[in-house]
């Protein structure tokens, strides 16, 4: 029976305002350029991490981002076009990400008793994954500068001499412990929060993702100090003859080592 | 799985040896003037099978009838017991004395207003956010014709919805949760919940544009941080991740348009 009366759904929403879309696209895009860096720290660590494969291997690495495979010379320019989309959704995430840290101490005391009070692990990383994006505002800035306005120093012996005559070492601890929990967590907490890997259990679906979660932390931390150890050794090796560059064994019979920017087989 | 609810959520350990449990109470209450927040150790001998509810009352009974604390039915259904234990959400009536330590710390549900001791209003909460999220069947017609039979709903979305309609609007969720213990207008996953359950049900007639004016923000879905206490405590064992999850997902989508 039809009474033919007007929907009554919704009383009262017609007459309010709107809501804004806002909201859903900021926090769709906080995700998404959250993944973005998740994804590219897990690259950047394959590519840093060739150094333990041999100075030759990161060489080859470096001069293929810097098109030399693909042009016949290096462009590090095209190093830096990537370091500013990078330092771009950095900043757009650190912005984004703001929106949910505690606004005034009242916020921050409130969240803290409340996660000493839970003792309850996830609400625990939340608190890890705010002090650990608060700290990449600074440290990733720093390292992010160097690697925009010197993208030409990068190298087996470039990037070792800033790791140590540079002393760029403790802040690399920092960084790297701080964005592979920062990046665990975040990438752990995106799957729960959008229901990635949906399953009946979930609970069980959980206890995997927070297993893959830890165990990719611990992958990329014993890489991570693996690397940079290998470094700090080639660092202090080469700090006599601080600022020369790495010429691969190949190229080494050229008459002049050929400077970065260039052709490395025939010198200008 | 309403069965496995009314019952106390550990087992009974066959040892029948009875110790001394000292349950300490932060006491306060906010009508009486001079009252200030302490806390206060009552000592019991633990009984057989003895929850926290039956250990409450056995302490108003015999040592300080001042005490104050809720509950109705001391079968998980009522959801009036919630209250901090150990530092986390929990009812008195689904715990069990003998899971917990000899020490056991009780404290009032923070978020909600607080009665007196562990007496907490969920209720005056729980009204406002229904009231907020408009948390009832939005039928098609105004006019409701008791002779026409119902509309016919297949078992299974029934059962679905009947899953989440489980939620025995306890408080315990909100209390485990730290955008709710930072912001006091998120609606907490009871509110989400609800969104999620007249989403399911077809005689509700609102549209996700509909649902996205009552929860597409950062008080609704979108302040939500997945910390997931609240699917960790919440004593009917609901899928709240899951539907917190749902939620965000079709907001997302009403949002991005």
């Amino acid at each position: 029976m039809e009474h033919g009366v007007p929907l009554i759904v919704g009383v009262g929403l017609t007459d309010h305002a709107r809501k804004s879309h806002w909201p859903a696209r900021l926090d769709l895009a906080q995700s998404a350029s959250g993944l973005v860096l998740a994804l590219f720290m897990w690259g950047h660590m394959a590519f840093v991490s060739s150094i333990l494969l041999g100075k030759d291997a990161m060489w080859t690495v470096t001069k293929f981002f810097e098109g030399y495979f693909f042009f016949g010379r290096s462009h590090p320019w095209i190093v830096s076009i990537v370091v500013a989309m990078v330092i771009a959704l950095v900043v757009t995430h650190a912005l984004l990400a703001l929106r949910k840290f505690p606004i005034n101490y009242l916020q921050f005391s409130s969240f803290r008793g409340h996660m000493r009070m839970m003792r309850h692990e996830d609400t625990t990383l939340w608190y890890w994954q705010v002090l650990t994006g608060f700290a990449l505002f600074f440290l990733a800035s720093v390292h992010l500068y160097i690697m925009l306005t010197r993208p030409d120093r990068i190298g087996p012996f470039e990037s070792a001499d800033r790791v140590w005559s540079d002393h760029f070492w403790p802040l690399y601890i920092v960084l790297l412990l701080a964005v592979e929990l920062h990046g665990g967590i975040g990438l752990y907490r995106l799957a729960v929060k959008w229901g990635w890997f949906g399953s009946a259990d979930a609970k069980a679906m959980r206890r995997r993702l927070k297993l893959a979660k830890w165990a990719l932390t611990a992958f990329f931390l014993v890489l991570g100090f693996a690397t940079l150890a290998a470094y700090i050794r080639i660092g202090v090796e080469h700090s006599d003859r601080y600022g020369e560059r790495y010429v691969p064994a190949q190229l080494q019979t050229s008459p002049v080592p050929a400077p970065a920017g260039g052709d490395l087989r025939s010198p200008r | 799985m309403t069965e496995s609810a009314a019952m106390p959520s550990q087992s009974i350990s066959p040892e029948s040896a009875q110790r001394k449990v000292r349950i300490s109470v932060l006491r306060y209450n906010p009508q009486e003037r001079g009252s200030v927040p302490r806390m206060q150790t009552y000592e019991l001998e633990e009984a057989d099978g003895m929850t926290l509810f039956i250990a409450l009352n056995e302490i108003r009974e015999k040592q300080d009838a001042s005490l104050q604390f809720d509950f109705v039915c001391r079968a998980g259904i009522c959801g009036s017991c919630a209250m901090v234990i150990n530092g986390r959400p929990g009812l008195a009536c689904r715990t069990l004395t003998r899971s917990l330590g000899s020490e056991i710390t009780l404290a009032p549900l923070p978020v909600f207003e607080l009665i007196a001791d562990l007496s907490v209003n969920t209720g005056k909460w729980m009204r406002a956010m229904s009231e907020r999220l408009q948390a009832w069947v939005h039928m098609k017609q105004i006019e409701v014709d008791i002779s026409r039979l119902e509309e016919r709903m297949e078992p299974e979305l029934a059962q679905k919805i009947y899953e989440l309609d489980r939620c025995i609007e306890c408080g315990c969720c909100v209390a485990g949760c730290g955008t709710a213990r930072m912001r006091e207008d998120f609606v907490g996953a009871v509110g989400l919940n609800k969104i999620a359950r007249f989403r399911l049900d077809p005689r509700d007639a609102r549209t996700d544009a509909d649902f996205y004016e009552l929860v597409g923000d950062d008080s609704g879905v979108f302040g939500c941080m997945s910390l997931l206490a609240c699917h960790d405590v919440c004593p009917k064992a609901l899928p709240l991740a899951t539907q917190i999850a749902f939620v965000r997902r079709k907001m997302a989508g009403a949002g991005w348009k």
